[in-house]
C-alpha cells in the first residue's frame, strides 16, 4: 500500500517539510486542527501534528489509536518540544504496566 | 463468590467440568501472552523514548534552520522553494502481526532526484539549502518514530485488554465454576445418601412387617 504523509502545523514552520515530500497544512487552533485531522485521516497514512496543537486535541488523536493506520504523531515546533510526546509515552507505559518505567529527566538549571 | 444458577444434575456437572478445563487453559495461554507482551513493551517503550528525544532535537534543529532561511528571504520565495519536494519519497505502508496485534510497518524508498535542490541557486540563500537538506534527512527518522510510537500505543492497548481478561478468568470465572462444581457434586452425593437411607429404612420396615 502506498502511503502519504501530511503535517498540520500551528505556524509557517511546517512548510519546511514540504521540501521533504509531505503536504503541509496550517491550523490556528486546536479546534481547527481537529477538523483538519478528521478530513486528512482518510487520505493520509502518516499525519504529523505539532505538539502545541496536539495538546489541545488529545481525544481526537486518541480516536485513531485503535487501528494501524493512520498514524498520528506529535512533533515539536520551532520553540522546542513542550514535552507532550514524552508525556504520551509515559501514559502508555502507565496504562500497560501500571506504572511509569521511563527515566524521568531532572529539570535542568 | 457467586454460584452459577444451574440444576444440580450429572449432565450439568459434566458440562461445567468441561468449561472449567477450557477456562483454565485459556487463562494459562492468556497469561503467557500478557507476560510476553509486557516484556516486549518495556523494551519498546524505552527504545521509543530514546528515539523520540533524538528526533525531537533534530526536528527543532531543522525548524530553526528554516526560520533562519525565512528571515532572509521574502515570503513568496519561501513558498515557492518549499513547495517543491527535493526528494520524491515513496512510502510503503504495511502491517506486521506481533502477538496478534497488527502494528504498522513503514518502508521509505528514497528516490533522490538527479538534482539535489529542486530550484535554481540564483534566488535562494544557502540557509534555505541547508533547511531543505536537513528536512529531507529527518523524515526517515520521523517515520521510524511514527511506526514505533504507534506500536507502543497499540501494544499498551492490547496489554490492558488482555490483562482485564486474565483477571476476569482468574478471579471470577474460574472460582465461580469451581464453586458450582463443588456444589453440584455435594448435592449429588447427598441425593445418593438420602436414596440409600430411604432404601435401608424401607427394607427394615419390610422386614419388620414380615416378622
Amino acid at each position: 500500500m502506498k502511503g502519504r504523509m501530511a503535517i498540520i502545523g500551528d505556524g509557517d514552520g511546517a512548510l519546511v517539510f514540504r521540501a521533504a515530500g509531505m503536504d503541509a497544512f496550517r491550523a490556528e487552533s486546536g479546534a481547527e486542527a481537529k477538523e483538519l485531522l478528521k478530513k486528512l485521516a482518510g487520505e493520509y497514512q502518516v499525519i504529523f501534528v505539532t505538539d502545541v496543537l496536539a495538546v489541545q486535541m488529545q481525544e481526537a488523536i486518541a480516536a485513531y489509536s485503535g487501528a494501524a493506520y493512520p498514524i498520528v504523531l506529535s512533533v515539536p515546533s520551532v520553540r522546542g518540544g513542550n514535552g507532550y510526546g514524552a508525556e504520551t509515552l509515559r501514559r502508555y507505559s502507565e496504562r500497560a504496566l501500571g506504572m511509569d518505567i521511563l527515566p524521568r529527566e531532572d529539570k535542568k538549571n | 463468590m457467586a454460584r452459577i444458577n444451574v440444576n444440580p444434575t450429572r449432565m450439568e456437572l459434566k458440562k461445567l467440568k468441561a468449561r472449567l478445563k477450557t477456562a483454565q487453559r485459556g487463562y494459562k495461554l492468556l497469561k503467557d501472552k500478557t507476560d510476553e507482551m509486557v516484556r516486549r513493551f518495556s523494551v519498546i517503550v524505552r527504545e521509543t523514548k530514546r528515539l523520540r528525544d533524538e528526533t525531537e532535537a533534530e526536528v527543532v534543529r531543522v525548524l530553526r534552520q528554516f526560520s533562519l532561511a525565512r528571515g532572509v528571504m521574502s515570503k513568496r520565495d519561501i513558498e515557492r522553494i518549499f513547495s517543491m519536494p527535493s526528494v520524491s519519497l515513496a512510502l510503503e505502508c504495511a502491517t506486521v502481526n506481533v502477538l496478534n496485534v497488527e502494528i504498522p510497518k513503514l518502508h521509505l524508498e528514497e528516490n533522490a532526484a538527479e538534482e539535489k535542490y529542486p530550484y535554481s541557486f540564483a534566488g535562494v540563500t544557502s540557509e534555505a539549502d541547508y533547511a531543505v537538506q536537513a528536512a529531507g534527512e529527518v523524515v526517515s527518522r520521523l517515520l521510524r518514530l511514527a511506526e514505533m510510537e504507534k506500536a507502543t500505543a497499540m501494544l499498551a492497548d492490547e496489554i490492558e485488554r488482555s490483562k482485564r481478561r486474565v483477571n476476569a478468568l482468574e478471579y471470577v470465572m474460574i472460582p465461580d465454576l469451581e464453586e458450582t462444581i463443588r456444589y453440584i457434586s455435594q448435592k449429588l452425593e447427598e441425593n445418593e445418601r438420602s436414596g440409600l437411607t430411604r432404601l435401608m429404612k424401607v427394607k427394615s420396615m419390610l422386614s419388620e412387617r414380615d416378622a
